[in-house]
């Protein structure tokens, strides 16, 4: 039994991938553990053949049991993820992690990135940091069922490896009852994946023009010079590796963000009683799909109170901060089996509210699903955090760098509330904000609550 | 430029100079022979690794051969050639640093055994192809030849040479261009594991030669004062211009190939025949009767036991090449100077 | 600037070197009083006698041989074996002597020796003269290729060969001989590392080398009626590889084609693709191309000899392939 964590004392074996006879490799994925945390999956670091089965499925052993044993096969060497640099550890500068260990799409570190730090000795080509894969690597993805989007890269310079994508195959392979089915996709040239990257374009979404109906980097070119609605690309949200990779990713995003930003919190309790009984007569016409609910109107505030206040929409890079005219506003999910997700709502201050309230339920549905654009992803200029859900009265956020603000919501309750000298019963929220005092400071941030105070206080506007 | 070199000492020579020339040559096989035991011994304790080719029992023809050559002279020899490097000069201590891989060797550790070099000696190698270095020799007599320098290139091969094309097209361009080389074949009757004859339709080599119209000569490559003579007058002949010449000396190698084959091709009594004609028996027993007591044999026993610790030691205490090197002497350091046309 | 053959250059070449460097000679079959196979060193018998212009027996691996051993005697001789194919007749001493002696000696023994070599197919003179084997050779450690795919090359490259310290390796291939070009006057010197761009192109970079030049070239003209830009690298010197110059176009130009008159097999043009695919990978818009030889012997027949060797056509057509 593997020590998963600095306190763990002991685990529970809760699945067995591996049956006696099996050829494993070094760093194949062999058990799921639960610890008093959660379920770890347990990789190998032998290669050989499993001899037998030591702790059963559902046994609850101290660490250091001896779990199974392996016949190591020294001959065959392991298919070794490592480059000529060895893999990207954790000791790599945290201002490269988000980007080196988990692709873009993952965590909305958005446009200007600085750029990562290649690992120490990577002498050949390293690859770019972003979406770039070998063909290999994204063969052998289409054949796993393997989402590339949800997987850390052990190659260098961070790159996805084919071992990487087998790891992820082998761990899932015995979860899915169906052989996995991907979305085909269609093959691309390095060339473009590289300027796919830089641009931002979501090859997912590209037809190619190149030979055999490869995506080349003309295609890729074209597409960034127009807009691109366009379908969805799955990000595989429900992988546990998936989830240890973006806990890393935003434990070292969050890292740099209290590193770096120096935070400055307001809060304020908001009266919603006209709000609260706008939406109920909003509602009382409306099919049930279709309802609005609070938060859509808290996020709605929240848009339009930027137009106040522009200082709180923008990013903070290269030392200074450069406002966004659009605002797209991060909405914090918090995804099944833990994670935590920001995708944006595009131009969340100008569509209807009514278009507001589609695309929040349609985020919310598909990030706990696991499909998401990848725009959706990099594009927040101004979070919000709500965890009214989660029964919480305040919640101050951590800015995702490099945005400057952030926006909590805790629930809305009734709490006692004096106006013209009368106490009374009142739906209340208290809404909080965190901004880098190197853009704003106190006094616009009180202007900016205030804001969202008062667009609330005439709902029939927003 | 005419500078003709002097030569090395010839014709007969005063009884007491004779001795202790001949003592010289005992003295000299004896080096080649301790020093080679010694590697046997080291092989087994794999301080030397790779092939090692002796030639205990042939050294009487490394020896004499150099005899007749002076330091202009160049040398091609094969892949047994640690007798050939030692009587050359040089240094037990080079070589044997060489066997064992180290930077203080001969060739920096980068050619080990079959592999022995020495330009400042004009010792051109330790060729691992049979026959390989005779065009080569072939060539270094045209440089000598073209540039007009009364030297001889002498060029050592196997029997087992004689059945390569290099072979004879080094024959003929020596013949046909007149070259001052001396071919010496080392004629130890096995090519490897191979007798003669299964492998050549004419065994008489010297006949191989002389179809190239090269003179040819005979000796007993078991006697040292056979294989000198012969060799002086050849290389003689060679020097004042009379074209290549061949000498082929009948010797034979105690041991196997190379370190350890099972030796099944050789009847043990066979062995035990040549060994009865052991050069340095021969030599000795000679010298005894010419007044050189065991004290005396002792004492250069003593002497090159010591010269071969002393060897064994410096190359124990030799370094390694830092890898960083491995890819130094691919091409060369030198560079050349680049002058417009 | 005055219209010569590449034979002329070539043999303007060796007679300077024979002017300026009186180690220099010539050695060879037939490079005498026949005045050798291609025509290279008519005369140079008559003008500076036997004893420099040498023919030899027909015994490449005893020449070769000698060369190496003149050189390490302080020659600077130019071996001339007839063609490619019959230097395998010599590989022992091209391989085991000349590029290893350094080596092999820990520095101590430069063999300053250049080989001259006839090579390629398009004379209908069937398997055994018609192979481009210089790949093979280009596997060695310790020499150095050479392809004068130009009059200026042809003229110019001899001498720097003859200054490096190394064994160089001088192909020329068999169909260039009687080609025509201008050649400055005055000539200058060329260096003997690099590769260049022979025409500059924004779309695809074709990567050629002695009788391949004339077909990029050709193919690219062919391709800029297409409306694609093509640029064409001259390797000139096949070992040791210029890569940065082929890695600067494709960086360039993300798409590569290599043409190659060898068999696509273990050849000069696996090594080139292999080198842009492990330095250039994440520039290419495509996957690298090659246009090399059919893999069978050559067969005598025009046709068929025709079908076998690179064609411009066939660059064009492995050029609008890739997508262009």
């Amino acid at each position: 039994m593997p020590s998963l964590g600095a306190d763990m004392e002991s685990g529970t074996i809760t699945h067995w991938l591996v049956h006696p006879g099996d050829v494993v490799h070094r760093g194949d994925i062999v058990a799921v553990v639960q610890t008093d945390k959660s379920d770890i999956e347990v990789e190998i670091f032998d290669s050989g053949t499993i001899e037998d089965i030591v702790v059963p499925e559902g046994q609850r052993v101290p660490v250091g049991t001896v779990l199974a044993h392996v016949a190591s096969t020294k001959a065959t060497p392991p298919p070794s993820p490592a480059g000529p640099g060895g893999p990207p550890t954790l000791e790599t500068p945290a201002v490269a992690v988000p980007a080196i260990e988990v692709p873009a799409v993952e965590v909305p570190t958005t446009a200007p990135t600085p750029a990562p730090l290649a690992p120490q000795g990577a002498e050949h080509v390293s690859a770019p940091v972003g979406l770039v894969e070998s063909p290999l690597v994204r063969h052998r993805a289409e054949q796993l069922g393997v989402d590339l989007s949800s997987l850390t890269g052990s190659g260098p310079g961070g790159a996805l490896t084919r071992a990487d994508v087998e790891r992820a195959g082998a761990a899932r392979a015995p979860k899915s009852a169906a052989p996995p089915s991907a979305p085909h996709r269609a093959p691309s040239s390095p060339f473009a994946r590289r300027r796919a990257g830089e641009l931002g374009v979501d090859l997912s979404l590209l037809t190619g023009s190149g030979p055999g109906g490869a995506i080349v980097e003309r295609d890729v070119r074209d597409a960034s010079r127009r807009p691109a609605p366009g379908e969805a690309t799955p990000t595989g949200s429900v992988a546990p590796d998936q989830r240890r990779a973006m806990q890393r990713a935003i434990g070292a995003l969050m890292a740099r963000s209290k590193r770096e930003i120096p935070h400055y919190y307001l809060s304020t309790t908001i009266d919603l009683t006209t709000a609260t009984s706008w939406v109920e007569r909003a509602n009382l016409d409306r099919a049930i799909t279709d309802r609005i609910v609070m938060a859509a109107l808290l996020l709605r505030a929240t848009a339009r109170a930027v137009q106040r206040v522009p200082e709180m929409n923008g990013y903070y890079t290269d030392g200074a901060f450069s406002p966004r005219t659009a605002v797209h506003l991060g909405v914090g999910i918090s995804q099944r089996g833990g994670g935590l997700i920001a995708p944006a709502i595009h131009d969340a201050d100008s569509i209807s509210l009514d278009e507001l309230m589609r695309r929040l339920k349609d985020l919310v549905q598909r990030a706990r699903t696991g499909v998401l654009r990848s725009s959706e992803m990099s594009d927040p200029t101004l979070t919000v955090t709500n965890l009214g859900d989660l029964g919480v009265d305040t919640v101050f956020g951590v800015i995702y760098p490099p945005q400057v603000a952030i926006v909590g919501f805790g629930r809305v309750r009734e709490q006692p509330w004096v106006h013209d000298h009368v106490v009374d019963a009142r739906p209340c929220v208290v809404a909080t904000l965190s901004a880098d005092h190197r853009v704003s400071d106190g006094m616009r941030g009180a202007r900016f609550l205030t804001e969202i105070d008062h667009l609330l206080q005439r709902p029939e506007d927003l | 430029m005419s500078d003709r070199p002097a030569e090395a000492p010839v014709g007969p020579e005063p009884d007491a100079a004779r001795h202790e020339h001949r003592v010289h040559l005992l003295n000299e096989m004896l080096r080649i022979r301790r020093f080679e035991e010694r590697c046997v011994e080291l092989y087994s304790r794999e301080e030397i690794r790779g092939f090692l080719h002796l030639g205990i029992g042939e050294e009487a023809c490394a020896v004499g051969v150099m005899e007749a050559l002076t330091p202009e002279d160049a040398v091609v020899a094969t892949y047994r050639e640690h007798g050939h490097a030692l009587a050359r000069g040089l240094s037990m201590r080079e070589t044997m640093a060489e066997l064992q891989g180290k930077m203080e060797g001969c060739s920096r550790g980068r050619g080990g055994s079959m592999h022995l070099f020495d330009a400042t000696r004009r010792f051109f190698g330790g060729n691992a192809i049979v026959a390989g270095g005779l065009p080569l020799a072939v060539g270094l007599a045209l440089a000598d030849h073209l540039q007009g320098r009364q030297r001889v290139t002498a060029c050592f091969f196997g029997d087992g040479a004689v059945a390569e094309g290099e072979f004879h097209e080094a024959m003929n361009l020596a013949a046909l261009w007149h070259l001052p080389v001396l071919f010496c074949c080392e004629n130890n009757l096995y090519a490897m594991g191979t007798a003669l004859r299964y492998t050549e339709s004419e065994t008489d080599l010297s006949l191989k030669a002389s179809s190239y119209r090269i003179p040819s000569w005979e000796v007993d490559g078991m006697d040292v004062d056979a294989v000198e003579e012969t060799a002086r007058d050849a290389a003689r002949a060679v020097r004042e211009g009379g074209g290549p010449h061949f000498v082929e000396m009948r010797t034979y190698r105690f041991r196997s190939h190379s370190m350890y084959d099972p030796d099944r091709y050789r009847d043990k009594a066979e062995i035990a025949q040549w060994r009865e004609k052991d050069p340095l028996t021969t030599l000795t027993a000679r010298l005894s009767a010419e007044g050189l007591g065991d004290a005396d044999v002792a004492r250069l026993e003593a002497q090159v036991a010591a010269e071969v610790d002393d060897a064994v030691a410096f190359a124990e205490a030799g370094t390694d090449e830092p890898v960083e090197e491995l890819e130094r002497f691919v091409t060369s350091e030198r560079t050349s100077e680049r002058t417009a046309p | 600037m005055t219209v010569i053959t590449y034979r002329e250059a070539l043999r303007q070449a060796i007679r300077e070197a024979l002017l300026r460097d009186e180690r220099t000679f010539v050695m060879g079959e037939d490079v005498g009083h026949y005045g050798g196979s291609y025509a290279v060193t008519l005369g140079l018998l008559e003008e500076f006698g036997p004893e420099r212009i040498r023919d030899t027996p027909l015994s490449e691996s005893g020449f070769v041989g000698a060369g190496i051993g003149a050189a390490l005697g302080g020659m600077r001789p130019i071996v001339e074996v007839m063609t490619v194919n019959f230097s395998l007749l010599a590989l022992d001493q091209i391989m085991n002597n000349a590029a290893s002696l350094l080596y092999m000696s820990g520095g101590q023994l430069n063999v300053p020796l250049v080989i001259r070599m006839a090579t390629g197919a398009g004379r209908q003179v069937g398997a055994q003269h018609s192979h481009s084997l210089e790949g093979w050779l280009a596997h060695i450690p310790g020499l150095r290729l050479l392809a004068p795919a130009t009059i200026e090359d042809a003229r110019l490259m001899l001498w720097p060969a003859l200054e490096d310290p190394d064994p160089v390796l001088i192909f020329e291939h068999a169909m260039l001989y009687n080609t025509e070009g201008e050649l400055d006057d005055q000539p200058t010197a060329v260096d003997i590392e690099s590769a260049t761009v022979r025409r500059a192109g924004d779309d695809v970079t074709l990567v050629a080398y002695g009788g391949t030049l004339r077909t990029a070239l050709d193919a690219a003209t062919q391709l800029t009626q297409q409306g694609i830009s093509a640029e064409v690298v001259d390797l000139r010197c096949l070992r040791p590889l210029d890569t940065p110059t082929i890695l600067a176009s494709v960086a360039r130009t993300h798409r590569a084609v290599v043409v190659d008159e060898a068999w696509r097999s273990g050849s000069l043009s696996a090594e080139v693709a292999a080198r842009v695919t492990e330095s250039a990978f994440y520039d290419l818009d495509a996957p690298v191309a090659r246009v090399c030889s059919n893999e069978v012997p050559m067969p005598y027949a025009k046709h068929l000899e025709d079908e076998v060797m690179p064609q411009a056509a066939d660059v064009v057509n492995a050029v609008r392939e890739m997508g262009a």
